[in-house]
C-alpha cells in the first residue's frame, strides 16, 4: 500500500504545482466529456420523453433495447466510430479521426442511451402522476413532453451527471478514436493508461485521484446551482 | 445526412477540429513512445523544420493496420517482414532501417527455470518450458509478439499447447504485459528500451541477453500517396529524411535513460 501514499503525494504535488501539461489534459477531458454530455442530452432527453409518454406497438422491445444499450462497451463504440471516421471509412473525408471531435462523437454515442433510458424512467413515473391532469387540459404531445421535461429537470440533472460520469471515466473509446496524442487528444483516462503501461503506478494513481477530484468538482458545482435554483423558486 | 450535421456541429464547438495541414501523424510502436524517445526527438525536429509531429503509439500490428486505412503519414515499427509486405502491397513509399536495440528476457530474482546468465535464447526458452515456469506473452500481434513467436518456432516447444497453463497470453501492450508478468512472477520477453525506462520493476532482472537472434530492428516508412491521397507527402518525407540524416541519427544516439543508450542508429549511408 506504499503506492497509495506515494500516489496521494503525487496528486497533491500535481494539483498544487498547476503543471501546464496537466491543466491542458484536464481541460480537454472536461471539454470533451461536457460537450458529449450536452449532445447526449439533446438526443437522449427527447427520445426518453417520447417513449415515456407514448404507447405504441413494440414499445416493450424498445425499452429492453434502450436499457441494454446502457451497457454498450466503450471499446466497441470506439471501434465502430473508428471504422466510420477512418480515412478508409465512409466519413473519412471529414478528417475527424484523432481529433477531439471524434472523441466527442464516441462519448456521445456511449452515453446517449444512458440519458434516454434513465430519463424515460424518470419521466414515465412523473407522467403517471400527471396523466389525468394533462388529458383534462387536452395538451398536445409536444406540450406534454415540454411540461414533463421542465418539471423533472432536477431529476434529469442527475441523469445528465450519470452520463457525464460514464463519459469522463471511460478510456476504451477515446483511446481508439483519439489516439492519446500528446497536446492534441490526451485526456485524463488515456494519460492514466499510458503511465500504467510505463510502470509509473504512483503517477497513474495520482492522475486518477485528480480525475476523481475533477468529477467531484463538477458534481458539487451542479449541486450548488440546483440549490440556488430551488431557493429562488421558493423565495 | 444527420451524422454529418452532428459532426459539423461538434466540429464548430470544439476547435481545433482537424489537425493542421502542416502536421504529420506517425503510427508508431509503443516502445519508442513509452521510453520517451519521441519527447527527445520531436522538439529537435520541430525546431529544424517547423513541422508538428503527432504520435499514435500502438502495437506494431495495429499501427500497420491503421496505416493501411490511411490513418497516418509515417509508419515507425519493428517487424521487418510485415513492413516489407506493407511496402510491397503499395501502402508504403519505401522502407529504411532506422535504428536497433535488442530483446531481453526478464524474470523474478528467484529464477525458477534457472535461465540467468544464458546468452542463447533457444535453450533458455526450452528450460522455461521444461520447468513449466510461467511465461507472459504479449499475444497481440505486435512486433515483439511476432518476434517471440518466431523464437519459440526455432525451439522444440510449441507454447500454444500450454496457453492458459504456464504460457499466459495477455493480449495487451508491453507495459501492461510487464505489469501482469511481474504480478504473477512470470518470465517476460521485452525490448530493452521499454525495460530500462519501465518504473515498476520490483525484484525483476534481465536474465537472458546477448543472443544475435534477439536483435531488434526498427524501420521507418512514409505512407504512399498512391494508396492514400490524404497523406501529407512532404511532411512525411521530411520526417523520414530527417530521422535518417546525420542530425537525426545523432539525436537518436544521444537519447539516454539512467545513463544507458536505448536505441542505436543504423540508417544506411
Amino acid at each position: 500500500m506504499q503506492d497509495m501514499g506515494e500516489a496521494l503525494a503525487v496528486a497533491m504535488t500535481l494539483v498544487l504545482s498547476g503543471d501546464g501539461d496537466l491543466v491542458e489534459i484536464v481541460g480537454l477531458s472536461l471539454r470533451v466529456s461536457l460537450t458529449a454530455t450536452v449532445a447526449a442530452c439533446a438526443i437522449g432527453l427527447p427520445i426518453g420523453a417520447l417513449v415515456a409518454t407514448n404507447r405504441f406497438p413494440g414499445r416493450g422491445a424498445v425499452l429492453v433495447v434502450m436499457n441494454a444499450l446502457m451497457g454498450l462497451p466503450p471499446v466497441v463504440v470506439g471501434l465502430i466510430v473508428y471504422l466510420h471516421l477512418s480515412r478508409a471509412g465512409p466519413l473519412g473525408f471529414l478528417g475527424l479521426l484523432y481529433t477531439p471531435a471524434a472523441m466527442i462523437i464516441a462519448q456521445t454515442i456511449l452515453i446517449a442511451p444512458i440519458v434516454a433510458a434513465l430519463s424515460r424512467q424518470v419521466i414515465e413515473d412523473m407522467h403517471a402522476e400527471y396523466a389525468d391532469h394533462f388529458s383534462s387540459l387536452c395538451l398536445t404531445t409536444r406540450q406534454t413532453v415540454q411540461a414533463l421535461l421542465w418539471d423533472a429537470r432536477y431529476a434529469l440533472l442527475t441523469v445528465a451527471l450519470a452520463g457525464f460520469g460514464r463519459a469522463v471515466a471511460e478510456v476504451g473509446a477515446v483511446m481508439i478514436v483519439g489516439g492519446n496524442i500528446d497536446h492534441l487528444t490526451r485526456v485524463m483516462t488515456t494519460a492514466i493508461a499510458l503511465e500504467t503501461s510505463k510502470g509509473d503506478l504512483p503517477l497513474a494513481l495520482g492522475l486518477g485521484i485528480v480525475l476523481m477530484i475533477l468529477a467531484l468538482g463538477v458534481n458539487a458545482l451542479v449541486h450548488s446551482l440546483r440549490l440556488t435554483a430551488v431557493r429562488q423558486a421558493y423565495a | 445526412m444527420k451524422p454529418l450535421r452532428l459532426a459539423a456541429l461538434l466540429c464548430a464547438v470544439s476547435l481545433p477540429c482537424a489537425a493542421l495541414a502542416d502536421d504529420i501523424l506517425v503510427q508508431s510502436t509503443t516502445s519508442t513512445a513509452n521510453s520517451g524517445l519521441y519527447d527527445h526527438l520531436l522538439p529537435i525536429f520541430a525546431e529544424a523544420t517547423g513541422i508538428q509531429v503527432n504520435v499514435v503509439a500502438v502495437g506494431t500490428g495495429q499501427a500497420i493496420r491503421n496505416a493501411r486505412n490511411c490513418d497516418g503519414d509515417v509508419l515507425l515499427v519493428h517487424a521487418k517482414p510485415a513492413e516489407e509486405k506493407f511496402v510491397a502491397d503499395g501502402f508504403g513509399a519505401s522502407r529504411t532501417d532506422l535504428m536497433y536495440n535488442d530483446f531481453i528476457i526478464v524474470g523474478p530474482a528467484a529464477d525458477p527455470a534457472a535461465v540467468a546468465g544464458l546468452d542463447d535464447i533457444q535453450p533458455a526458452l526450452e528450460k522455461i518450458a521444461a520447468a513449466q515456469a510461467l511465461f507472459a506473452s504479449r499475444g497481440d500481434d505486435s512486433g515483439t509478439h511476432k518476434k517471440e513467436v518466431s523464437l519459440w518456432a526455432s525451439t522444440s516447444v510449441d507454447p500454444a499447447t500450454a496457453s492458459g497453463d504456464w504460457y499466459r497470453e495477455t493480449g495487451s501492450g508491453m507495459g501492461a504485459t510487464l505489469n501482469a508478468g511481474i504480478g504473477m512472477g512470470a518470465y517476460v520477453m521485452t525490448d530493452r528500451a521499454t525495460w530500462i525506462s519501465f518504473k515498476n520493476k520490483q525484484d525483476y532482472k534481465i536474465l537472458v541477453e546477448g543472443d544475435a537472434d534477439l536483435f531488434n530492428q526498427y524501420g521507418v516508412i512514409p505512407v504512399s500517396a498512391k494508396k492514400c491521397p490524404s497523406v501529407n507527402v512532404e511532411g512525411a518525407q521530411a520526417f523520414a529524411d530527417w530521422l535518417l540524416s546525420d542530425a537525426g541519427q545523432a539525436a537518436i544516439a544521444d537519447y539516454e535513460v539512467d545513463g544507458q543508450q536505448l536505441f542505436f542508429p543504423n540508417a544506411p549511408d
